[in-house]
Formats: structure tokens, C-alpha cells, sequence
């Protein structure tokens, strides 16, 4: 039965045209639909013992084998509460946003795409790679679909590709997230070389084996830190350059000179929770580890308070968005990582809250930021510029996608019954349990995302009568692109009711999950304290946010230039690394390496060129001169001869 | 009077030197042959005569002189085909004008 997966993983990345590669993903969307079904539902296969939901290997081949089989490298498939749950969710938005793309990708202002063949063929390989990556048993398969997955990533960002914007923003998430890649390799090989395996199953399955992965490493430190520390902490770079977070977030906000489309589908939905889904399958190892999951708790906690603190002020909506992501993302990253203290019960909940809070974030924020990301695409065709200035008062014009867009900034914001209340109360109750402060620190940044979420919703859709640029009217776009909206917008609705903790967990075992009505009705009240603000602010066109600007003119430019980051990494790559490590290098390569074999050649070349008038053609010379020779070495041989 | 050694050495030696003088200054390409041909015969009187006087009851000298003669023979075939060819190609057999066998 579990066979139907191996199907939608070896699905072709070859479709020539756009109906074709939207059927295609439709049979994948049902097979993997079939097979997370018949895991969390199915009763012919014992995925349950003792109330544990196993994890299940379908198949596991032998792919390449090193020294006498001291290092193999296997591919197969791997389905657990996680990876079948990330099926769904992958195969979903893939879905959505093929269709959508059919109508999204038929014209680029008002001229028939070039290169739609290529679309469809970049979206499937990506599609393909990232279910890859979920069904992964073991580390080094895992590593090849996250470098497919970037460079999938890579052709899309770049799927414009004479625009040079497209071309340095494609360069550089490849350039980012390949140089996380390589912490993540390093992580990889240290992990595998001191717990000798790379399978997840024989490293994670149960917390006993994660521990005796930990201590078949025996204790060696580095540095004072364990050597599994380090692994896991060199691991998680790995994750936070694909999941975009602090300080290597600078690609995602660029990455969105990409299709519209492909932004939903790669920069909200799917790809950048590669780095959440890596944490999660490693979770035994981080539980155990504390130093490492500390990292990822202060860095997420920061990165969704950065994110949050530079969406509120960007004029571009796909930007906006895209910080929105980033904050998200590191929401669940937080989350994780306050999972693990819970060793014990605390208030009538179990250990892991986080690490299930974590995946139904990931489950819900896929569907509601897709939504948001297709609405967005759908009024960038209608008005063809991504700048908030250009829009204002569209709805009117687009009603569909006015409601959608509502409907995804409820779910976003934590607004009962809207999916995102649900799992962003869970992650807060989670938080809370570690600790106060990093309660209340992420509620503030929830309060935050309602905040800037309806600022652009205002922006776009009301503050002002809408000034009609270009030839013709906005207005609500083809079946195509309505019906995902809709399909998604319906999903943002309900997914929340999904019995997640019956479903998700991070070691198989039902959890009950208790809507605490404290933090829920705080949150709430949070968020709508953010929402009623911009309401005051941004409803119609006023001068308030303007004065406000002025006020904070300082702060304001700071997030506006998203505090200065990207000029950061400027500085550090052209003035510190260019020109004080590369240069050198450079130099030492041109004069001295160089510079070694131009003088051997020159000598040659000079020697050559101070005896060649020796040879004249002149026969009887070189005749008299072997003469001469003959006779000195006559002479020198008696004279040896002689004092001998 | 007793002919010794050096009474064959000292005609080889004179012949090999007119040889060699010859070789070094005529221009005449056949002259230059000629010269050749003498200092190659004073080595071959040169292998006659040591095995004669060191090494009476063998033999490798001679045949070595045998050898010696045929191969100058052959050689002088090959050397006259080239000079007519030099011939045919410049109208000259003079050495100083076929300078162009150099690189």
C-alpha cells in the first residue's frame, strides 16, 4: 500500500506543457493524499503499537557503498507522523500553485510568457526534491535533496532571467543557503563519523536510541562543548540558512524577484520549513543536547521579533510578506526549541507541546501564507507593480481576492476560529512554559504580526479611491487563480480543527491538547490591540502614519533598510573578505606562484636565446667546433691520466 | 730493418689530419667526401694494424675494418645522392651556401 509513495517520489521533473504538469501533480497530490490517510488512519498495518504510531520505512536501497561498507549512502522512504503530515502539506500547496500558475504565468504584461515550459518543469523538480527530502531515511539523503532543493530554488528566483535583479538575487539565496549547506555537511559528516550511523531510524526512533547515539560518541569534546553539540549546532546552521533565519535571512526578501507563484510555493510554504522539518527530525538529538537547542531558541526568539519589526514597514507587499514569513517561521523554530525542556509534565501538559505546536504551525502558516502569496500575485497581475503606493482602495475591484486576503490575515494574526489561532495559542501556551519572558516576548510579536498584516491589508485594499494606472481596470482574475484562493482560503478556515496532537507528535504517542484560555484570550486580545491599530492607522487616508514616521524618523528608516543587514554583509564580503583575504591571496597567487614558473620559463627562453647564434648552418663550423671539443676532452682525459 | 707499430701509425696519423684539415676547409661538397673518405681509411689502417701487433691470434680488427669499408662505401652512395640533389635544387655544390639546415 505504502508502495503508491514511492510512485510520488520518482515523479518525473519533465513536463512539457502547464495542463500536463498540473495533472501530473494532481496524481501525486492524490497519491500522497492516499498514503498519510492510510498511515494515520489505516488499521491493516500496525503503524500503531501500544499507542505509539510507529515510523515506517517502505523502502531502503543501497546507493553508493565506501570502503567495504563503512559508509553507505542509502535512499528510501521514511514515513512518520512528520514526513506524511509534510506530504500533505508539500503536495497541497504544489497543487495550488500549479493551477494558479496557469493562469498567473499565461501573460507578463500583456505578452505571452517566455519559458512556461520551463516553469513547469522547474516547479515539478522542485516539488520532487522536497518530497524527496521529507521521505528521507537518513541524513545523506536528506543533504541531496536539500542541495536539489536549492538549486531548484535557484532556477526559479532566477526564472526571469534578464533581469538582473532576479540574477543577483538568485545568486545570492544560492550563494546563502549553500554557504549554510556546507556548515550542515560538516554537521552531517561529525555526527555520522562519532555515532556511526547516518539512518533515522537507528539514530532517533526512541529517545533510548537517540541517547545511545549520543553516547557512542563517548564523551569527546571540542572546545569544551560535546562533539554532538557542535554537530547538531552546525546542523542547525544548515537549517537556518534554508529556513531563513537570523543573520542569514538576507536571500529570502530578494528571492522574491521570482514569480509570484513560486514564492508561495518555495519562500512561504514549503522550502524555507525544510530547516523547521530538519530540526524536527532531529529532535531526539536536540532534546538531549540542551546547548544546541538554546541557540536555536535565542535565535529564533530574535529572528521573529526582527522579521516582525522590518515587515511593518516595507512599501513592497511581496517584501512585507516575505518578513512575515521569516517571523513565522522562526515562531516554530522558537517553538521547537521550547519543546524540549518540558521533560515532565507541567500543567497537564506533555513534553513535547512544542515540537507538535512547531508542525501545526508549519501545517497551518503553509496554507494561510500560500493564500496570502497567491492573493498577492493576483493583484500584482491586476495592477502590475509590487509597491503598496500603486494599489490602495482595490476592493472594490477584486472582492474574491479582498476576502481571501482578510481570511489569511485573520488566520496569520491568531483570530479565532481562523487556522492560525489554533497553533499559534499552542506555541504560546509552549512558550509560556519555559518561561515568562519568552512568553510574553512572543506574544508581543504576535501582537506585532496582527499589526502589519492588516497594514497591508488596509494598504492594498482600502486607505484610499484607487487611481487606475495602465490600460485597463484591476479586477479578480480568471477561475484559474480564483479557485486556489478560495480552496485555501476554506482550508485557513478549518484546518485549526484538525486533531493535530492525535496525529503529530514527536515520538508517535497521542497528545492532549487543551486550548488554555488564559494565553488564548490574551493573544487574541493582543492581536486585536495590533489590528485595531492599524484600523486607526491605515483604514482611510490620514496623516497619522505619516506623523509617526517623522516622529521615529530614525527607527523608521533603520527597518525600513531592515536595519542594515544587507549593507552589513556588504561591508563584510567586499571590504573584509575581498579585500583582505582574497586579494592577498590573489596577489600571492599572481607573483609568486605565477611568478615562480614565469621566471623558469624567462631563463629558459633567455638561454635559449643567447646560444642560438651558435648555430649557423654552416657545416664546417660545428665540425671545426666538435674538433675542438674532441681534442679538449683528449687533453683533460691525460692530464686525469697523468696526476693519477 | 724491422717495420714496428708506430711506423703505421705515424701515415695514419698524417692522413687522418690531412682529413681532417681538408674537411674544415674545402668548399667543394665532393672535396669535403674525399676528406672524409681519408680519415676513414686511416682508421681503418689504425684497426688493422693494433689487432695485427697487440693481438696477433684474433681476428675483430680485421672484420672490423671489413665492416669499416663496406659501410663507407654505402655511405659514399648515400652522401653522392645527396649532393646531386643539392644540385639539382641550388645549381652549386659549394658547402658555405647550404646554411638552411637549421632550425
Amino acid at each position: 500500500m505504502f508502495l503508491f509513495l514511492g510512485l510520488a517520489g520518482v515523479k518525473m521533473p519533465r513536463k512539457t506543457t502547464g495542463v500536463l504538469g498540473v495533472l501530473a501533480m494532481a496524481v501525486t497530490t492524490i497519491i500522497a493524499y492516499a498514503a498519510a490517510f492510510t498511515y494515520f488512519f489505516g488499521t491493516d498495518q500496525g503503524q500503531v503499537v501500544d499507542g505509539v504510531r510507529q515510523a515506517i520505512v517502505t523502502t531502503d536501497w543501497t546507493w553508493l557503498s565506501f570502503f567495504k561498507d563503512q559508509l553507505v549512502v542509502k535512499l528510501g522512504v521514511l514515513l512518520d507522523p512528520i514526513s506524511a503530515m509534510m506530504l500533505v502539506v508539500i503536495t497541497t500547496v504544489s497543487m495550488m500553485v500549479h493551477l494558479y500558475s496557469l493562469g498567473y504565468m499565461s501573460d507578463h504584461h500583456g505578452n505571452p510568457e517566455k519559458g512556461f515550459q520551463r516553469y513547469y518543469a522547474d516547479l515539478a523538480l522542485f516539488t520532487f526534491s522536497m518530497l524527496g527530502l521529507v521521505v528521507s531515511t537518513n541524513i545523506f539523503q536528506m543533504f541531496i535533496f536539500f542541495e536539489m532543493v536549492g538549486v531548484s530554488s535557484y532556477l526559479l528566483i532566477g526564472f526571469y532571467y534578464e533581469s538582473p535583479a532576479a540574477n543577483h538575487a538568485n545568486k545570492k539565496a544560492f550563494i546563502v543557503t549553500r554557504l549554510a549547506d556546507l556548515f550542515f555537511l560538516i554537521g552531517i559528516l561529525t555526527l555520522g563519523y562519532f555515532t556511526r550511523t547516518y539512518d533515522f531510524l537507528e539514530m532517533l526512533s526512541t529517545p533510548d536510541k537517540a541517547q545511545a547515539a549520543i553516547a557512542t560518541a563517548g564523551g569527546a569534546t571540542f572546545m569544551g562543548c560535546s562533539v554532538t553539540a557542535w554537530a547538531l549546532t552546525f546542523i542547525f546552521i544548515g537549517g537556518a540558512g534554508k529556513s531563513a533565519m537570523y543573520p542569514l535571512h538576507i536571500w529570502l526578501p530578494d528571492a522574491m524577484e521570482g514569480p509570484t507563484p513560486v514564492s508561495a510555493l518555495i519562500h512561504a510554504a514549503t522550502m524555507v520549513v525544510a530547516g523547521v522539518f530538519l530540526i524536527a527530525r532531529m529532535f531526539p538529538l536536540y532534546v538531549i543536547e540542551q546547548g544546541a537547542m538554546d541557540i536555536i531558541l535565542v535565535v529564533g526568539a530574535f529572528t521573529a521579533f526582527y522579521a516582525a519589526a522590518v515587515a511593518c514597514v516595507q512599501s513592497d507587499i511581496k517584501r512585507a510578506l516575505a518578513f512575515s514569513t521569516i517571523s513565522q517561521i522562526a515562531f516554530m523554530m522558537t517553538s521547537l526549541a521550547v519543546s524540549s525542556s518540558n521533560s515532565q509534565l507541567i500543567g497537564g501538559h506533555e513534553a513535547g507541546l512544542g515540537y507538535m505546536a512547531s508542525m501545526f504551525h508549519l501545517f497551518t502558516h503553509a496554507m494561510f501564507k500560500a493564500l496570502l502569496f497567491l492573493c498577492a500575485g493576483a493583484i500584482i497581475h491586476a495592477v502590475h507593480s509590487n509597491e503598496n503606493s500603486r494599489m490602495h482602495g482595490l476592493h472594490k475591484y477584486m472582492p474574491i481576492t479582498s476576502i481571501a486576503f482578510l481570511i489569511g490575515c485573520l488566520a496569520i494574526a491568531g483570530i479565532p476560529p481562523f487556522a492560525g489561532f489554533f497553533s499559534k495559542d499552542e506555541i504560546l501556551v509552549a512558550c509560556y512554559e519555559k518561561g515568562l519572558g519568552w512568553g510574553l516576548w512572543m506574544s508581543m510579536v504576535a501582537g506585532m504580526t496582527a499589526f502589519y498584516m492588516f497594514r497591508i491589508y488596509y494598504l492594498i485594499f482600502f486607505w484610499k479611491k484607487h487611481e487606475v494606472h495602465g490600460e485597463h481596470e484591476p479586477k479578480d482574475q480568471p477561475w484559474t487563480m480564483t479557485l486556489p484562493l478560495i480552496i485555501l482560503a476554506t482550508v485557513s478556515c478549518v484546518a485549526g480543527f484538525v486533531p493535530f496532537g492525535n496525529l503529530v507528535t514527536w515520538n508517535g504517542a497521542p497528545l492532549a491538547t487543551h486550548t488554555n484560555w488564559a494565553v488564548a484570550g490574551a493573544s487574541v486580545a493582543i492581536a486585536l490591540v495590533g489590528i485595531c491599530l492599524a484600523t486607526v492607522m491605515y483604514y482611510k487616508e490620514n496623516p497619522l502614519p505619516e506623523k509617526m514616521k517623522n516622529a521615529m524618523s530614525g527607527l523608521w528608516t533603520a527597518a525600513y533598510h531592515r536595519f542594515y543587514m544587507d549593507e552589513l554583509y556588504q561591508f563584510i564580503t567586499h571590504k573584509i573578505i575581498f579585500q583582505g583575504i582574497s586579494k592577498p591571496i590573489a596577489w600571492f597567487d599572481r607573483m609568486v606562484i605565477d611568478g615562480f614558473f614565469n621566471m623558469l620559463a624567462r631563463l629558459t627562453g633567455g638561454a635559449a636565446y643567447a646560444i642560438r647564434r651558435l648555430q649557423s648552418g654552416n657545416t664546417q663550423t660545428y665540425v671545426a667546433i666538435y674538433f675542438l671539443g674532441a681534442l679538449l676532452l683528449a687533453a683533460i682525459t691525460t692530464v686525469v691520466i697523468l696526476l693519477i | 730493418m724491422e717495420i714496428t707499430l708506430l711506423m703505421y701509425l705515424v701515415p695514419s696519423l698524417i692522413m687522418f689530419g690531412c682529413g681532417v684539415y681538408g674537411f674544415i676547409t674545402r668548399k667543394n661538397m665532393i672535396a669535403i667526401l674525399i676528406s672524409l673518405e681519408l680519415m676513414l681509411n686511416s682508421v681503418d689502417i689504425n684497426f688493422a694494424v693494433f689487432n695485427r701487433y697487440l693481438f696477433p691470434h684474433q681476428f675483430e680488427g680485421m672484420f672490423f675494418s671489413l665492416f669499416a669499408i663496406a659501410i663507407a662505401a654505402a655511405e659514399t652512395a648515400v652522401a653522392i645522392a645527396i649532393i646531386i640533389n643539392v644540385y639539382r635544387l641550388a645549381k652549386k655544390v659549394d658547402i658555405n651556401d647550404i646554411t638552411k639546415l637549421k632550425f
